[in-house]
């Protein structure tokens, strides 16, 4: 008797199959539909700074290399004067940087527009406490980097906390650079 | 008609042009040399486009990387060399066809579950439908006096 309630019961649960596999995939769906694409995950974070050594953007200042500038908090900007959004958050660097002197101010260019770069930086103010450019591209690299603008924050310890693609405003300054900022300190 | 004809001809041509400029990009001392760069550009993914390999981005990063795969090519480095290169500083993002690890294993074997998991349900069906369907489908006694009675109570 026991046998003959329990198979139909057993049978009914099966047909549950298809629709927990159904709602699993979907869930997997929307989860994939809630994360922007554009976002790639850096593999660098967590990582040191890669080792360089790179001309200034302005060549008397001559060379620089990793050693030069880790110790402080750093903020890595790839940048380019023919970048657009690179002139749209170039106002908050320059912002930023008067603000929070403790902070060093990194600007890597691209090696295609040096003369473009230094007039752009003399025209519209110069944010960077250093102007490096990648000579052929070899930072860019080892830094992951996908193209520009990209910021990194890299602690005293020379290691990369967070990278972010695209221009920096002061949303996201507050929402991830801060917190990040503030465990540091 | 001859329009058309020349307007094709010029398409032709462009395209043509386009082809050469895309294989001679960059010159190789073996043809080993240059299939390994065309293999190893055509299974990574531009980082920065997303949807396209590096071989067939315009992103300046993908130019980069092009430029970089050349030069440890003619080092003489291995491909897979090149591609842990590749992936410590790009990460799994940058391979079109994955590593297996840990996370990537359901990945790479959930296909091949579904389908020995599909063919087994399908012989239990035919199986069940074989022993059940051994009276095809002719009723039983029993059940031909209950569809005349139904039939009767209609009728009235």
């Amino acid at each position: 008797m026991s046998n003959e309630t329990k198979q139909p019961m057993n049978r009914r649960l099966k047909l549950f199959i298809p629709v927990v596999f159904f709602i699993t995939m979907a869930g997997f769906l929307f989860f994939g539909l809630t994360r922007d694409p554009n976002i790639v995950p850096s593999a660098m974070v967590d990582k040191p700074l890669p080792d360089f050594s790179l001309p200034s953007l302005y060549p008397e200042a001559g060379e620089f290399s990793r050693a030069d500038v880790v110790g402080d908090i750093l903020i890595v900007n790839i940048w380019g004067s023919w970048c657009l959004p690179c002139h749209i958050e170039h106002p908050f660097l320059l912002e930023m940087s008067e603000k929070d002197p403790s902070l060093t101010f990194i600007g890597i260019s691209y090696d295609d527009s040096m003369p473009e770069d230094r007039l752009f930086l003399e025209e519209r103010g110069n944010p960077f406490d250093y102007n490096f450019v990648d000579l052929g591209g070899s930072l860019r690299i080892d830094l992951g980097v996908t193209g520009a603008p990209e910021t990194f924050l890299v602690d005293p310890d020379g290691m990369i906390l967070y990278r972010h693609i695209g221009a920096i405003d002061s949303t996201i300054w507050k929402n991830t650079f801060e917190p990040l900022l503030a465990q540091i300190r | 008609m001859m329009l058309l004809s020349r307007f094709t001809a010029i398409v032709l041509l462009l395209l043509s042009f386009q082809a050469l400029g895309a294989i001679q990009e960059y010159a190789f001392d073996s043809e080993q040399d240059e299939d390994r760069f065309k293999k190893l550009t055509y299974e990574m993914r531009c980082p920065k486009c997303l949807n396209s390999n590096l071989a067939g981005s315009d992103a300046p990063i993908a130019a980069d990387l092009r430029r970089e795969i050349y030069d440890q090519i003619t080092e003489g480095r291995s491909n897979e060399e090149i591609i842990e290169f590749m992936s410590s500083r790009y990460g799994d993002f940058i391979l079109y066809r994955p590593r297996l690890t840990i996370a990537t294993f359901f990945l790479w074997f959930t296909p091949a579950f579904l389908l020995l998991a599909g063919f087994f349900i399908v012989r239990r069906m035919m199986v069940a439908s074989q022993h059940s369907g051994q009276n095809d489908g002719a009723l039983s006694s029993e059940e031909q006096d209950k569809l005349h009675r139904l039939l009767d109570n209609q009728a009235d």
